[in-house]
């Protein structure tokens, strides 16, 4: 058995008085996709902030590939290999499309430390930035402004800049949110060819369902901070505390 | 021995005065986000209308205390609805570049009506000239007044921040301005409220500061120093943080002032960079994340 | 022709115009238009950190001014020439730079602005206190620029040859400048202007891209503050004081910080602006802030961004 991507022990986050995340366990193997469903301020998004170095826990460890993460701050998280999306679009809107995911290579490759190149002439970044938003079918996007583009494209350029940074393990908060059914079945069917790719572990929090069901391998539910059921579609379909507690204020 | 009461007095007087600095300070950051670099321009000019309002029109010190301030509050009501305003919800640094535009014209202001020169201001007659206290020290009736309004100021203060209910309002709002929207809270009329109130709060400083130092046109430029490290030190938007800077100041200058006068002038800068480096979001403060 | 065209052309024309200044303007614009260009690269400098990199620096003259007395110093004391001077000018004003950078970028923007303002005048106040190495309030005079450096002999008492070295400088940094902001390093901070939390995201310490950016705009304004020094015959507490770090605010805005030449032409705005005003009337302090504070509220974009950017909506 490989060792899991993810190892999270009692993980969790106070504010004051209040536990906005209380003892998550939980272990996420390497390519899985792993969806994480609850109501609003149920923690999933402090639970992400907690994954990727935005908060630091107040208790617990994480563990990633088998080194421990915990508190360490976002930029250091992120050159191990994980990369996170945000439930505001959270992109360079005054840049355009291509040169939003350029920045994100840039990093990456170490170029940001040139201080005498031509950054408009660095082919080697354009190319792959134009091959990514190739896959992401907004190839055509590459050179208008970031902030022009419709909603969706938004996500879409999200998605993209959260993938140039060649992560091993994606923290996908509510990627279809605010999508046309049209745009989320698009979203959707990219995001299961990219899990089949086999290079990357997904976390996606989510609260359209037959997206959930439609790409997880496994589900964590959580409510009011805590784990409330982990397991495979099938077996959360069925907990009783699952359908008392969320299932039924969803529909 | 009495050296030491006396530089402990003069801790005393210099903290509390600045305490009430910068409180007016805080809390305009608490509600709008920004420093308002004019806010030593804003104790200045209530330093220099309390100067005009006795000197020029007679007025008695109590009577200066009270119009002076108010003029100042409403200069800052105009500031707020005439610039601040517009530019509310642009990014900050168009709020701070506007507010560092009113330093530069209020500085300049002062020194065309008042001249480049010094002013002095009398104390009112009952607090003039010094007292005896216990232990043979010889102080001035007036600094004395001062620490007593000091300390009268923040119980006022603290009342009106923990039991009032504009002071939960305004809490309020600087934790979470949509919020306090949606519960019908008129954030506009609370955020010019604020800023008058700091400005007031400012001016309420130089009017009594007045009769204790020298009126100059460099004054302003002095305090608003002085309150930004007693706010670093403290920590941003920290209400007891405020006090705990300003006290650390006023030991500084008054210790430092007496034992250590060559660096003297160096020595906050010091402490706030100590500050900065252990504890970057001060002493008590919760604010500032990068 | 297109807009680029249109950019070069008028980037030769100005560059000629500039060349032949000494002989084709009267003797006063010389004066002018070394001022002009000392500031516009100090103006530059801050546009650095400011328009690239979106930290409000209030405290900028620090920088200027350290280069001014480490100038002023050497030439005094050691008789150095010009160039090594202005060498040790932008080496003080980088040290300087980084020192007070690296107090002032731990947090966010707010504290950011207020710490550059009083580390400025702490700066200002220990060059106006310490008599004995700064001259205090008086300031360091009474020195002469005697030679260039590297064996070239020409008389730098002559405002137009001195004119013309400085344009040589200012052009030459100028040029390293603009190479700056369009590297990969460049980028980088314009991203963390727009978006610095999704920079730390993509895996980069902003804290240390900011400090170091805070710290090349250091060098520069150290430089502009090397070349100031001759020119004024002196190096005085006040090229410190945050009045004199408005200048540079002022400059960016009025140009327009979206441009690498906003600044320039802020300079050129400013000074033309100010030598006008200073003749009518003594409160040029009160002019600067109310021209601020109507840039800020309705041309945020300054005198290029009122030009260009209307021509890129209409595309």
């Amino acid at each position: 058995m490989s060792q899991p991507i993810l190892q999270i022990e009692d993980l969790g986050k106070r504010f004051g008085g209040v536990a906005a995340v209380a003892d998550i366990s939980l272990q996420v193997a390497e390519r899985e996709t792993l969806a994480i469903i609850g109501p609003n301020g149920a923690g999933k998004t402090t639970f992400y902030n907690l994954l990727s170095g935005r908060m630091r826990p107040t208790t617990g460890r994480v563990v990633l590939a088998g080194q421990d993460i915990t508190g360490l701050p976002p930029h250091r998280i992120s050159r191990l290999g994980v990369s996170r999306s945000f439930q505001i679009n959270n992109i360079f809107t005054e840049m355009t499309v291509r040169e939003n995911v350029e920045v994100a290579l840039t990093a990456l490759r170490g170029d940001s430390r040139r201080w005498f190149n031509l950054a408009s002439a660095n082919r080697p970044v354009q190319q792959d930035a134009e091959a990514l938003l190739e896959r992401l079918s907004i190839a055509e996007l590459a050179h208008r402004r970031a902030g022009t583009i419709s909603y969706g494209d938004k996500r879409l350029l999200e998605i993209a800049v959260v993938l140039a940074t060649e992560p091993r393990l994606v923290l996908l908060d509510e990627p279809t949110a605010g999508m046309t059914p049209d745009e989320t079945r698009r979203v959707t069917a990219l995001i299961r060819s990219l899990a089949a790719s086999g290079q990357y572990t997904f976390l996606i929090t989510e609260h359209d369902m037959e997206v959930v069901f439609n790409l997880a391998d496994r589900i964590l539910v959580m409510h009011r901070g805590r784990q409330l059921a982990l397991g495979t579609p099938d077996e959360v379909r069925r907990d009783p505390e699952v359908r008392k507690a969320y299932l039924g204020e969803e529909e | 021995m009495t050296g030491i009461a006396a530089a402990l007095l003069n801790s005393l007087d210099i903290g509390l005065l600045l305490f009430i600095i910068a409180v007016g300070l805080n809390i305009v950051f608490g509600v709008l986000n920004i420093i308002n670099f004019a806010h030593g321009a804003l104790y200045m000019l209530g330093a220099y209308l309390g100067y005009s309002c006795m000197n020029q029109l007679g007025m008695p010190f109590w009577l200066a205390l009270a119009v002076a301030p108010l003029a100042v509050a409403a200069l800052a009501v105009l500031v707020d609805r005439g610039m601040l305003r517009f530019i509310y919800q642009r990014e900050i640094s168009d709020s701070l570049l506007l507010t560092f535009a009113l330093l530069l014209v209020l500085n300049e202001a002062v020194r065309m009506i008042w001249g480049t020169g010094i002013h002095v201001v009398e104390p009112p007659a009952p607090l003039q000239g010094t007292i005896v206290l216990p232990g043979g020290l010889n102080y001035p009736r007036y600094s004395l007044f001062v620490i007593a309004a000091g300390l009268l100021a923040l119980a006022a203060l603290w009342l009106l921040f923990n039991r009032t209910r504009l002071g939960k309002i305004m809490r309020a709002a600087s934790l979470d301005r949509d919020m306090a929207q949606l519960l019908c809270i008129n954030t506009r009329r609370v955020v010019t409220c604020v800023f008058a109130f700091g400005a007031w709060l400012a001016a309420m400083g130089g009017v009594v500061a007045a009769p204790m130092r020298a009126i100059d046109p460099g004054m302003g430029d002095k305090i608003i120093i002085e309150s930004f490290i007693v706010v670093v030190i403290g920590g941003l938007g920290s209400f007891p943080g405020a006090l705990l800077g300003a006290v650390a100041l006023g030991l500084m200058h008054g210790l430092g002032g007496r034992f250590l006068p060559d660096v003297n002038l160096v020595l906050p800068f010091i402490g706030m960079a100590l500050v900065l480096l252990l504890k970057p979001h001060g002493l008590m403060g919760t604010g500032g994340k990068a | 022709m297109n807009s680029k065209t249109y950019g070069a052309v008028a980037l030769a024309l100005v560059a000629a115009g500039l060349v032949a200044l000494p002989w084709i303007a009267p003797y006063f614009y010389i004066f002018i238009a070394t001022e002009v260009l000392i500031l516009g690269l100090f103006a530059a400098s801050f546009n650095l950190i400011f328009g690239y990199t979106g930290m409000l620096s209030f405290g900028h003259a620090a920088f200027f001014g350290a280069g001014a007395y480490a100038t002023a110093m050497l030439l005094l004391w050691l008789e150095w020439p010009l160039l090594g001077c202005l060498v040790v000018a932008t080496a003080a004003g980088a040290l300087l730079a980084l020192v007070i950078g690296f107090f002032s970028v731990r947090l966010n923007e707010v504290y950011f602005s207020m710490l550059t303002l009083a580390f400025g005048m702490m700066a200002y106040s220990v060059v106006h206190q310490w008599r004995s190495v700064t001259n205090g309030s008086d300031g360091i005079s009474g020195f002469s620029v005697l030679g260039l450096g590297l064996g070239i002999d020409i008389p730098l008492g002559d405002p137009s040859v001195y004119y013309h070295v400085v344009l040589a400088c200012v052009a030459l940094a100028a040029a390293v400048l603009y190479r700056i902001c369009r590297s990969s390093f460049g980028l980088m901070l314009r991203a963390i202007r727009q978006n610095a939390e999704r920079v730390a995201f993509c895996g980069l310490d902003v804290r240390r891209y900011r400090l170091a950016a805070f710290t090349v705009a250091g060098a520069f304004a150290g430089l502009a503050g090397g070349l100031i020094a001759p020119f004024l015959r002196i190096a005085s507490p006040e090229m410190m004081h945050w009045s004199m770090s408005a200048e540079p605010v002022l400059m960016s805005i009025l140009g327009g910080t979206g441009y690498f030449l906003g600044p320039f032409l802020g300079a050129a705005v400013f000074v033309l602006l100010e030598t006008w005003i200073t003749s009518i009337t003594q409160a040029w302090m009160l002019v600067l802030g109310i021209v601020l504070a109507l840039m800020v509220m309705f041309f945020r974009h300054g005198v290029l961004g009122a030009l260009l950017d209307r021509r890129r909506e209409s595309k």
